[in-house]
């Protein structure tokens, strides 16, 4: 599409580019929150275009990666019921819990299906009303709001066997406490496009003054990226952390009021585990008393069972910007795209992932001392 | 799971009932039309402008001016920064 090429172009991007280098006067270190800024970057190659003192970090912003094993658990077991259909977007079904995946419940005979909307589940249980159709309900505020509008319109046509099993996430209270964590050293935040389009970029005002820390919302073309980083360097440099909208053509200072009302109609704030972050307060949507006979868990006896990380991954620290993928021992070795073993590894938007498909480094750093030490 | 890629609306349909027939946006992309819902849309667009679609949903509506302002201000940045070697309404 024409648009989006002309954000692409070397017209616009080199400029900016030879800014940042301009501008660069000390090392720093960005977190660039989303998953879908992650992706954007690698596939890009923005990492190639940038001074050497920049230093790019991915955050826990990609939303199947951040769901944990307890509730991969869940999903699988509603799968395994006989009367269950798990409708679901396609990054999740390979994502390991603590006993096998949606892939291997398929493989053993469950029925799992991919979906691109949760609207597309409600219309499967339309279609086959002998069946429960179950969404795993992952997602940010950019998707939740997208399941609520789903739930409603089933309260509304009356439909009965569609459930969901509530695991959504709420991006500005774990920001909040990755901040706060003074191992974490991070002197800006890229905060994403389309999560902020839905809160608005004020939501990120608290943690600008409270943190001393730069904020820029940024849309994920590359000349949206690169104006991104630009004010964060620039930030930095003038001493005025703040929030920045870079990406004014989508977000507004207080987000989307519809989607929001959507949000909170239907979901309330509750404790959540992050995959690799642990329980961070209030950082999760469960059901409203109201809509619990959505609740999949509820209507199916599904217990949320507590369960270990995955052994030897390091996606905990690559969540918290701590390791970059090739500092993992597993990578590229134990764990690649075709075998994963964490959920970084496992979504397209995962860390693990892009690292291993565009930066051209296949093994592990572990690796490579190893074999250099070893005549 | 985002996509950047603001998409064209060619027709809005529905609408008869707001509760049981809520409107939903006629896209087209690669000459194949696709229906997106417009529960969380800003605003419904008109035929015409653009929306910002994430997993089946209109997330926001850009006019065909705000697209092309947008596209505008880019374009005049990297010329700016072409001449001055600075950004517009930057720090002197
Ligand atoms: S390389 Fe694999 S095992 Fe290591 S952190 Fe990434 S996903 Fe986990």
């Amino acid at each position: 599409m024409k648009c989006a090429d002309e954000f692409r172009s070397r017209a616009i991007t080199a400029p900016l580019v030879e800014e940042i280098i301009r501008s660069l006067v000390r090392p720093l270190r960005i977190m660039e929150v989303c998953g879908t800024h992650t992706m954007s970057i690698f596939r890009h190659g923005i990492r190639s275009l940038l001074p050497e003192g920049l230093t790019l970090l991915s955050g826990p912003g990609c939303p199947v990666c951040v769901t944990p094993a307890s509730h991969i658990d869940a999903f699988v077991a509603a799968a395994n019921l006989a009367q269950v259909t798990i409708a679901t977007f396609g990054d999740l079904i390979r994502v390991p819990g603590s006993n096998g995946s949606l892939a291997t419940a398929r493989a053993g005979g469950a029925r799992v299906e991919i979906v691109y909307s949760p609207m597309d589940a409600l219309t499967l249980a339309q279609q086959e009303p002998e069946r429960l159709v179950l969404f795993p309900a992952i997602g940010f505020e950019t998707t939740i709001p997208t399941i609520a509008a789903t739930i409603l319109q089933a309260e509304r046509l009356g439909i009965e066997n569609f459930l969901i099993i509530a695991a959504s996430k709420t991006m500005p209270q774990a920001l909040e406490a990755l901040m706060a964590d003074p191992e974490l050293q991070v002197d800006g935040l890229l905060c994403p496009g389309h999560v902020s389009a839905i809160i608005g970029s004020d939501a990120y005002l608290r943690m600008a003054e409270r943190y001393h820390l730069g904020c820029a919302v940024a849309g994920f073309e590359p000349a949206d990226i690169l104006a991104g980083l630009l004010s964060l360097i620039r930030q930095h440099n003038e001493g005025t952390p703040k929030v920045d909208n870079c990406y004014t053509r989508v977000v507004s200072p207080e987000g989307n009021l519809k989607a929001q009302s959507l949000i909170n109609e239907v979901f309330m704030p509750a404790d959540s585990e992050w995959r690799g972050l642990g329980v961070i307060p209030g950082s999760g949507l469960v059901l409203r008393e109201k809509y619990s006979r959505f609740d999949g868990m509820l209507r199916l006896e599904i217990p949320l069972q507590p369960t270990s990380e995955t052994k030897g991954c390091r996606c905990g620290d690559i969540l918290k910007g701590r390791l970059l993928p090739p500092d993992c021992p597993l990578y590229g070795a134990a764990c690649t795209p075709l075998q994963p073993v964490g959920p970084c590894m496992v979504s397209n938007e995962g860390t693990c992932a892009a690292y291993y498909r565009y930066s051209g480094q296949k093994v592990s750093h572990r690796k490579i001392a190893k074999d250099t030490t070893t005549p | 799971m985002c996509l950047a890629i603001p998409m064209q609306v060619v027709e809005i349909k529905g609408g008869s009932d707001e509760l049981l027939d809520p409107c939903v946006a006629l896209v087209e992309s690669d000459g194949i039309r696709k229906e997106i819902r417009l529960e969380m849309a800003d605003r419904i667009p008109l035929v015409g402008e653009y929306v910002i679609i994430h997993a089946g949903f209109a997330i926001r509506t850009l006019t065909v001016e705000d697209a092309e302002y947008n596209l505008k201000l880019m374009r005049q940045m990297a010329e700016t920064l072409e001449h001055q070697g600075r950004l517009p309404g930057a720090p002197e």
